[in-house]
C-alpha cells in the first residue's frame, strides 16, 4: 500500500514535469494547426518533390557518400588503434596510476559527443572531412578503449604466463599469448562502432565536417529543396544498406 | 636465404598470410585516407597551432559570471524540457502506432500460426512508416524544422519526437510480441474488443518493460537534444555553437562541464527510477 502511494506521488511528479516542460517552453504548436500554417507548411514540403535526379547531381552524391564512408573507416581504424594502446594502460598493465589517469582520459574523450568534437576540430583542422574523421576517431577511442580494456581484463592470463615463464619477451607473450584471445572481440566492437559511425558521419558535416551532411546543409541554407531531397534519401538509403548488411553479417556469424 | 625464410615460418606460421591481408587492407584503404583528406600535418601548421592554442588557453577558467550563469541555467533548463516535450509527443503517435503494428493483437494468428495477408497488408504500411521516421537522424529532423518553424526548441521538440516515435513504436510493437501470449489469446477467442485485450491480457505483464525502456530512451532524448542546437534548435548546443563561434573558451569550459552534468543526472535519474520499478 506504502508502494502503491509512491508510485502515484512519482507519477504525478512525472506529470507535473512533463506540463512543466511545454510552459517553459511556450510551444505553440497551435500554430502550425491554423490555416495559414498548414499551408506554410504544405509549401515548405511540396518544394521537396520531386527529388534532384540528374546525373551530375547524382555524381556529388555519389562522392559524397564515399566521402562519409572514408570518414567513418578512417575515424574508426584510427580510434581503433589508439584504443587498443590506450586500453593497455586502462587495463593496468603500466601501473596503477596510468590506469587511473587513462580511464579518466577515456571518460572524458567518451562523454563530449561526436558532434561537439567536430565542431572542435573544424577549428583545429580547418572546414572539410578530416575535421570530422578526427572527431569520429576521438569519440570512438573513448568507447573502444573502454570496451578494449574490459576484454583484456576478461581474458585468461594463463597463455601470456606460460610464454613468459618459458622465456619469451613481454611483446611476445602479449602478441602470442594474449592478443588471439581478445582480437575476436575487440574485431566485433570495431565493426559494431563503425556501423554507428556510418550513421554519424552522415550528419556531422552540419558544422562544416565533409560528407552528406555538409552537402544537406549547403543545399538547405540555398533553399535547394529538391537537391536536399535527394540527399536526404540518399543519407536513407546509406542506413538502411548498412542495417540490413550488418543484420545478415550478425546473422551469419551468430 | 632458405633456411633463413624457414626459421621464421617456424617462428610463426601464420606470419605470411597476415603480412598479406595487412597489405590488402592498407591498399584498400589507400582510397579512403585521400577521400576523406587525411592531412595530420595540417593541425601542426603554424596558423591552426596558434588559433587552438589560443583558444583552448581561454577554457582556464570558466566563465562564471552571473549573467553567463543564468543564461546557461535557462538553456540547460531548456534542453531537458525539450526532451521531455519530445518524449511526451512520441508517445501520443508511439502508442497507437505500436498497437497497429504489433503482431500480438493479430486476431487471424489465433487459428493459424500465420498472420492473415488482410492483416498483413494493413500492419506493413505502418511499420514502414515508423522504419522512415527513425532512419532519418533526428538532427536531420531538425535541421528541416529549423528552415520551417523558425529558430528555436520547437523544432528540436518536433524532431525528437518523430525521430523517437519511430524508435518507440517499433520497440514497443516487439515488447508486447514477447510477453507471454495466453492472456490476449484467451481473451480474444472469448470475443472481446482488440484495446481491452491491449489493457487486460497484454499490458500487465509488459508494463514494466515497456516504463523501462521508455525512460531509457528519456535520457537518449536528453544527449540528442543537447547536440540538436548546433543547427539552431535551442538549448544547450546552441550556446556551445555561439560560443565556439565567438572563440569564448571559458564559456565554452562552463557549458561543456554542465553537459556532462546533465548527462550524469539524466543517468542517475533514469537509473533510481528504473530500479524502483524493477
Amino acid at each position: 500500500m506504502k508502494r502503491a502511494g509512491g508510485n502515484l506521488f512519482i507519477l504525478c511528479l512525472l506529470l507535473v514535469a512533463i506540463a512543466a516542460s511545454f510552459i517553459w517552453l511556450q510551444l505553440d504548436l497551435s500554430a502550425l494547426l491554423t490555416a495559414d500554417g498548414r499551408r506554410q507548411m504544405h509549401d515548405y514540403a511540396a518544394a521537396f518533390f520531386p527529388p534532384d535526379t540528374s546525373p551530375a547531381w547524382l555524381l556529388k552524391l555519389w562522392r559524397g557518400a564515399l566521402e562519409t564512408l572514408a570518414i567513418s573507416a578512417i575515424g574508426t581504424l584510427l580510434a581503433a588503434l589508439f584504443g587498443a594502446l590506450l586500453s593497455l594502460l586502462a587495463a593496468g598493465r603500466m601501473g596503477a596510476a596510468a590506469r587511473v589517469v587513462c580511464r579518466l582520459l577515456l571518460n572524458a574523450l567518451r562523454s563530449v559527443p561526436e558532434l561537439v568534437w567536430a565542431a572542435l576540430m573544424v577549428l583545429a583542422a580547418g572546414l572539410g572531412p578530416f575535421a570530422g574523421t578526427l572527431a569520429l576517431a576521438l569519440h570512438t577511442t573513448g568507447v573502444l578503449g573502454r570496451l578494449f580494456a574490459e576484454a583484456l581484463e576478461n581474458t585468461p592470463s594463463a597463455p601470456a604466463q606460460a610464454l613468459r615463464e618459458a622465456g619469451s619477451g613481454r611483446v611476445a607473450a602479449f602478441v602470442y599469448g594474449t592478443l588471439p584471445g581478445v582480437l575476436p572481440q575487440w574485431l566485433s566492437y570495431t565493426l559494431y562502432r563503425w556501423e554507428n559511425n556510418i550513421r554519424m558521419a552522415a550528419v556531422l558535416g552540419f558544422v562544416g565536417a565533409g560528407g552528406l551532411g555538409q552537402m544537406l546543409h549547403v543545399t538547405l541554407s540555398l533553399f535547394q529543396q529538391s537537391k536536399a531531397a535527394s540527399v536526404i534519401l540518399a543519407m536513407l538509403a546509406m542506413v538502411l544498406l548498412v542495417d540490413a548488411l550488418s543484420g545478415w553479417i550478425r546473422a551469419r556469424l551468430g | 636465404m632458405i633456411r633463413q625464410s624457414s626459421q621464421w615460418q617456424s617462428r610463426d606460421p601464420a606470419a605470411l598470410p597476415r603480412a598479406l591481408i595487412t597489405l590488402l587492407l592498407i591498399a584498400l584503404l589507400w582510397p579512403g585516407l585521400q577521400l576523406a583528406e587525411f592531412r595530420p600535418q595540417v593541425l601542426f601548421n603554424s596558423q591552426n597551432l596558434d588559433t587552438m592554442g589560443r583558444f583552448l588557453a581561454g577554457f582556464w577558467p570558466p566563465a562564471l559570471d552571473a549573467d553567463f550563469l543564468r543564461l546557461l541555467g535557462k538553456a540547460t533548463l531548456e534542453t531537458l524540457a525539450m526532451a521531455t516535450a519530445g518524449m511526451t509527443l512520441a508517445l501520443l503517435l508511439a502508442i497507437p502506432a505500436a498497437l497497429l503494428a504489433t503482431r500480438a493483437l493479430s486476431v487471424s494468428r489465433l487459428l493459424s500460426d500465420r498472420a492473415g495477408v488482410l492483416g498483413q497488408f494493413l500492419r506493413y504500411p505502418v511499420r514502414l512508416l515508423l522504419m522512415v521516421l527513425r532512419s532519418i537522424p533526428e538532427i536531420v529532423w531538425a535541421l528541416l524544422f529549423v528552415r520551417a518553424v523558425g529558430l528555436g526548441p520547437t523544432a528540436g521538440v518536433l524532431a525528437i519526437a518523430i525521430t523517437y516515435s519511430g524508435m518507440l513504436g517499433k520497440v514497443y510493437a516487439e515488447i508486447l510480441e514477447s510477453v507471454d501470449p495466453a492472456p490476449a489469446r484467451a481473451l480474444l477467442l472469448a470475443g472481446s474488443s482488440r484495446l481491452s485485450v491491449f489493457f487486460y491480457g497484454l499490458l500487465p505483464n509488459a508494463a514494466q518493460e515497456l516504463t523501462s525502456y521508455t525512460l531509457y530512451r528519456w535520457e537518449c532524448a536528453v544527449r540528442a537534444s543537447v547536440v540538436m542546437g548546433f543547427v539552431g534548435a535551442g538549448g544547450l548546443g546552441q550556446m556551445i555553437d555561439l560560443s565556439l563561434r565567438m572563440f569564448a573558451g571559458g564559456e565554452v569550459a562552463s557549458i561543456l562541464m554542465t553537459f556532462l552534468l546533465l548527462v550524469l543526472l539524466a543517468d542517475q535519474i533514469s537509473l533510481q527510477l528504473r530500479r524502483r520499478l524493477a
